[in-house]
């Protein structure tokens, strides 16, 4: 970094023409700068962001060991492979799944939390840390922990349904206790995001609304309903999108908890397949198909927000 | 996100405030206090006092009920890290280790070289943290401040990065990574991790907010680049800096998929992955030793996050709430 001390344009020569730097309205010397600060890191996301994502695009038209430097091209079979395969209809299904209750439920608990915690309560400043905290832990971690949590000799859960004189669900042979094992993992663990957002929209909305209706009489469902959710609308539309969003390309609980399983992709969504079969299955270009379709979801659910929001503004 | 980043084009004697520098996501100061109109502030004054008792007791049930779910689990991984195994294995479970058996940190740390994956990240982690909070902030400085060609167009460049998804990414860096043999070395695992774009955008809009008279003023004196950072607009930036710097920690301590893809032996993948690893070698019967490596990936960001945690939410929320 040494080199920014070194501009194109040597010395002070800025002092001197201060007529032609204004016409122009470019300082050389500071773009030089400009270029010093900002190239490294351009330079990064070029090669590691776009250059891969271009790549991977054009690699989804070949059939490919990722091993190998062998590559030969099929034009649109990957493509047409994942539309008309059998197992397509359930990943997509697991994925759909998964993404609306992990969505669903971290917003409603998440919301849930942050008006219980709004409320003056003695303690509420601890517990409000104790609801974030899973959100800065490893999901890989969380992932192998939670393994056990649910297990359905010796785990957590199985324990609490027996003192309710309860059998616990196979949360492993079942696909869709395995489902469902997942999204609870996932919502246990990012809940606290959608909290932390809640609460602050909260703190900053205009309360006066609310006092006028509480002494009017209103009853507390109509208010919440009428005043305190359409005053969230815009936290609630951000939040839904990057929950989506991120839950859409969860890797790390699905890997560590069920690999995928059971029944080979009881619980594989399409992230996973990207995974399952660029390394495990050594069918890259397929594997890169799949992403590309998963990157066309992104793009499409961003420029739907980024259109929503421009009405809103 | 590209829309409003148009709006940057600005006369230069317009108002260069927060607000209106910000792409839609609006409000990077959620940590001030809210202006609280009169309404507000007798409500905050008089607490729920006047709500009713069933209100009240129904309020602390469900706070009662938040703690259980959270802690009772995170309390159960605890415990059945200082289990033995007959312990772990009994039914109903216990809720107390009996005896305390801490052997399995032991185990963890030297035999599965736990050590090593705990190294391995502070390492990677640490030098993610610095190189992306260094070009963040230069590239930041350099978009806040500077006028160069392109400037806007570079910009929503960084950004955008933002919403490619790491798995459309993963396949081609992987097979770069693995051509230049740089599987299993610390050089693969951080390179390609290093750009910024989250970190860029959140400290371009702190820069953006600060009073515009104190940069024209360091810009007349003809302060050089290294002075006006340090002297002029860093001292006016140390709480985005951190928020920034803590979320970079928690988001490279916790990465997975990347070095999951790149490093499988203790040599040089992070916790996370020897976590992984260790659990493919003991796991589903020999639970004791993995909830002690869990403990042990957990404990440091949860230590941070309870020291700093006002600052870190700071970071993690930016941006998101409107102000």
């Amino acid at each position: 970094m040494t080199t920014i001390a070194r501009p194109p344009v040597p010395g002070e020569p800025a002092q001197q023409d201060p007529p032609v730097r204004r016409r122009q309205g470019t300082d050389w010397r500071q773009v030089g700068l400009a270029a010093l600060l900002i190239v490294p890191n351009l330079v990064l996301l070029l090669v590691f962001t776009y250059r891969p994502l271009l790549d991977n695009i054009r690699l989804s038209f070949y059939h490919w060991n990722i091993a190998s430097p062998r590559k030969t091209f099929i034009g649109l079979d990957n493509y047409i492979e994942w539309f008309t395969s059998p197992s397509t209809g359930t990943i997509v299904f697991n994925t759909v799944v998964f993404t609306i209750a992990a969505v669903a439920g971290s917003m409603i608990i998440g919301l849930a939390l942050a008006m219980l915690l709004d409320q003056k309560l003695i303690g509420r400043g601890p517990v409000r840390s104790m609801v974030f905290a899973p959100y800065v832990i490893s999901g890989a971690a969380i992932g192998v922990a939670f393994q056990f949590v649910f297990d359905p000799g010796y785990g957590l859960i199985q324990d609490i349904l027996a003192r309710l004189g309860l059998d616990s669900p196979h949360f492993y042979q079942n696909a869709g206790w395995a489902l469902f094992m997942i999204t609870t993992t996932y919502v246990w663990k990012n809940v606290g995001y959608v909290f932390v957002i809640y609460l602050a929209a909260l703190q900053g909305r205009r309360e006066d609304l609310d006092e006028a209706a509480e002494i009017d009489g209103t009853p507390a469902w109509r208010r919440f309903w009428r005043i305190t959710l359409p005053q969230l609308r815009g936290t609630t539309f951000f939040l839904s999108i990057t929950v989506l969003l991120s839950s859409f390309q969860v890797f790390d609980i699905i890997n560590v908890m069920t690999g995928g399983g059971p029944f080979e992709i009881g619980t594989t969504t399409m992230v996973f397949q990207v995974y399952q079969e660029t390394f495990v299955n050594s069918r890259a270009g397929y594997g890169a198909a799949v992403a590309t379709i998963m990157f066309l979801v992104v793009l499409l659910i961003t420029v739907i927000q980024v259109r929503m929001q421009d009405k809103e503004q | 996100m590209t829309t409003s980043v148009d709006t940057q084009v600005v006369p230069p004697t317009a108002p260069r405030d927060a607000g209106e520098a910000l792409p839609p996501v609006p409000g990077t100061q959620i940590d001030e206090a809210p202006q609280l109109t009169a309404a507000q502030r007798r409500r905050r004054g008089r607490g729920v006092d006047q709500s009713s008792p069933v209100v009240k007791i129904a309020g602390y049930i469900a706070l009662a009920i938040t703690v259980a779910v959270i802690m009772v689990p995170l309390y159960f991984i605890v415990i059945t890290s200082l289990k033995t195994r007959p312990d772990i294995y009994s039914d109903p479970i216990t809720w107390w280790p009996n005896p305390f058996n801490p052997q399995n940190y032991s185990y963890v740390m030297t035999t599965l070289e736990f050590d090593l994956y705990l190294r391995n990240s502070v390492i990677i982690t640490g030098i993610l943290t610095v190189v992306k909070v260094t070009l963040g902030v230069l590239s930041a400085y350099a978009f806040a401040f500077i006028k160069f060609p392109l400037r806007n167009f570079l910009f929503v460049l960084v950004i955008a990065a933002l919403m490619v998804p790491n798995q459309i990414t993963i396949i081609s860096n992987y097979s770069l990574i693995a051509q230049l043999g740089w599987r299993n070395t610390f050089i693969g695992i951080i390179v390609p991790l290093a750009g910024v774009a989250f970190g860029t955008f959140l400290m371009r809009n702190h820069f953006l907010s600060l009073p515009k008279e104190i940069m024209e003023a360091a810009e007349m004196d003809g302060s050089s680049f290294f002075r006006t950072l340090f002297k002029v607009v860093l001292p006016m930036s140390w709480p985005t800096v951190i928020a920034f710097t803590l979320i970079t920690v928690v988001g490279e301590w916790n990465e997975y998929l990347w070095p999951f893809l790149v490093a499988d032996t203790s040599a040089t993948a992070p916790l996370p992955i020897g976590l992984t690893l260790l659990q493919d070698v003991e796991g589903l019967t020999n639970w004791g030793p993995v909830m002690a490596g869990t403990v042990l990936a957990t404990l440091p960001m949860l230590v941070i996050f309870l020291i700093l945690q006002k600052r870190m939410i700071k970071g993690l929320t930016a941006g998101a709430v409107k102000g």
